[in-house]
């Protein structure tokens, strides 16, 4: 369980978030939405410690860990799929398995996790995580690498962010059965029917602040008509 | 005789299997003290100076051959020069490198002049490695010169490593290349402390359809120097590409120049250079899987220099 309490982020003097107040139960999984510039991503990024808040406190299974720095975070079991994967020189995906893995692996082992994301293990594993693999497959990739963690919190920052719609559908799939395995957090920023479909709770945030929260039945028609969302037409 | 700094040397530089290679040429200290040929390869020394000629039959197939030089002894200045002949359609696998142990207060030198004549459709994978270590204050210079000729249809690939402690070096390249003919280089360099390393390629595209890929990669740590000049010439319809790649940290500094002159309508040549430290967000992403700040870094310039 994650728990933010008031929570706020000033940069060049603006509010970005606001006293923003959350809890995050285990075996749940969210889906952060809202528009763009709401602060989703400083959100998520303020849980990782990628970004630090200006002020309020970041509980995580009863233990403040608001002043630990990402490494700490990381071996704690938080994990974060980013928006942009960083792309490397002369690592591979096996590299980078492994290090999420943090031990000695083989390629059986390196095959299980692109499995998952639906990427032909053995075309992939000594690829170099560069520019000649496409945005879709870095994607996968930065997707495999967090679910290599085996994370308490998972959280994936717009994952279907410039992918085409072929990867779309079996990103897609991954987050279903996400949702029905992992007995962690799971926290997805979307903008997608689709995956905000698959989410047991539905968070919207606006100007910095949480505007609601609630089940998708609850959530949905909201998002819709204020088209906060988009779907994607694949049949 | 070979003692315990020559092993671990020859560990360093990945060339312990030696015995195991169809022909050598172990030079330790100045001398050439172990020697093995095979009924395709041929090393005979030189007589007018220091050094060995390597002759590769028509042919052969898969040969394989390592020529380490290792210094173990303060203020040796050893100067080799080693020309290969490589025949007609033969394949085969060259290993140099060296290595310098110095504990004293003298300066260890090896320049190793090395010159290769590939004939029609000959193929050649050579590579170099270059490690330096001890503990005395007496320099470990390094300066190798490698001249490639290459007739019609031949290829080489080249990889060069120098990992620490080289305290000075200046690497020459040369090639000329006919009709069909390809060269690839792959350097990788890491210098630290104060060490200084220059690279200087120049290389002459003369046959039609002839090509080369230079890949530069390095990392230059602490007050470390690098300088890395390529030239290259089209003369004819060819393709060329030419990439310098390399991170600073601390107060390492890089210079590149780049240098391609097209004298054919039909070259096409290509440079690109880069220099910088190592991405914020490359850190951040290894660090979310668990590592310290110290342990991406690492993570990262070993991948880089892999």
């Amino acid at each position: 369980m994650i728990e933010l309490k008031n929570i706020s982020f000033i940069k060049d003097n603006k509010k970005i978030l606001d006293n923003i107040n959350l809890k995050l139960d285990d075996t749940k999984f969210y889906a952060l939405t809202g528009p763009n510039g709401s602060g989703k991503s400083t959100l998520a990024k303020i849980i990782m410690g990628l970004i630090t808040p200006t002020s309020g406190s970041i509980i995580y299974n009863g233990k403040d860990i608001t002043h630990k720095n990402i490494t700490d975070r990381a071996n704690m079991g938080i994990a974060f799929a980013f928006q942009q994967p960083v792309k490397f020189k002369g690592i591979t995906v096996f590299d980078l398995l492994k290090f999420a893995i943090n031990k000695d692996i083989n390629r059986m082992d390196a095959c299980k996790y692109l499995a998952k994301v639906g990427l032909c293990a053995k075309d992939y594993v000594e690829r170099v995580i560069d520019n000649s693999l496409s945005g879709g497959e870095l994607k996968r990739i930065e997707i495999a690498s967090v679910l290599a963690r085996n994370p308490q919190v998972a959280i994936f920052d717009e994952p279907e962010a410039g992918i085409d719609l072929w990867s779309f559908k079996s990103l897609n799939n991954i987050f279903k059965e996400l949702e029905k395995t992992n007995n962690g957090v799971t926290l997805v920023i979307t903008h997608q029917e689709r995956i905000l479909d698959i989410a047991d709770e539905i968070i919207l945030l606006e100007n910095g602040t949480i505007k609601k929260i609630g089940s998708k039945m609850e959530m949905l028609p909201l998002i819709v008509t204020n088209e906060y969302c988009g779907v994607i037409d694949d049949e | 005789m070979m003692n315990k700094i020559a092993d671990k040397l020859l560990s360093v530089l990945e060339q312990s299997n030696y015995e195991e290679a169809d022909a050598y040429n172990i030079r330790v200290d100045g001398i050439s003290i172990k020697r093995k040929v095979s009924p395709y390869i041929e090393i005979e020394s030189k007589t007018d100076k220091n050094g060995i000629n390597v002759y590769i039959k028509d042919d052969t197939k898969f040969g394989i051959v390592h020529i380490p030089v290792l210094l173990s002894k303060s203020g040796l200045k050893d100067v080799v020069y080693n020309d290969f002949y490589i025949g007609k359609n033969a394949n085969v696998i060259i290993l140099a490198g060296c290595g310098i142990h110095n504990d004293l207060h003298s300066d260890s030198e090896h320049d190793g002049i090395h010159r290769f004549f590939l004939s029609e459709n000959a193929t050649v994978k050579y590579t170099e490695k270059h490690y330096g270590e001890g503990s005395g204050n007496g320099k470990r210079i390094l300066n190798p010169t490698t001249e490639i000729y290459m007739k019609k249809g031949s290829s080489m690939n080249m990889v060069t490593t120098q990992i620490k402690g080289v305290d000075d070096t200046f690497r020459k390249t040369v090639a000329e290349l006919d009709q069909n003919a390809t060269l690839v280089i792959n350097e990788k360099i890491l210098t630290n402390n104060a060490n200084i390393a220059k690279t200087e390629f120049n290389i002459e595209l003369n046959g039609e359809d002839s090509s080369t890929h230079v890949v530069s990669r390095s990392v230059a740590t602490d007050s470390s120097y690098q300088e890395f000049i390529s030239k290259v010439t089209g003369n004819t319809k060819c393709y060329a590409r030419v990439e310098c790649d390399a991170i600073l940290k601390d107060n390492g500094n890089v210079l590149a120049i780049p240098e391609i002159y097209a004298k054919s309508v039909d070259a096409n040549l290509i440079h690109e250079a880069s220099i910088g430290k190592i991405a914020g967000e490359q850190l951040l992403k290894l660090m979310s899987l668990g590592m310290s700040e110290k342990e991406a870094e690492e993570a990262i310039i070993k991948g880089f220099l892999k």
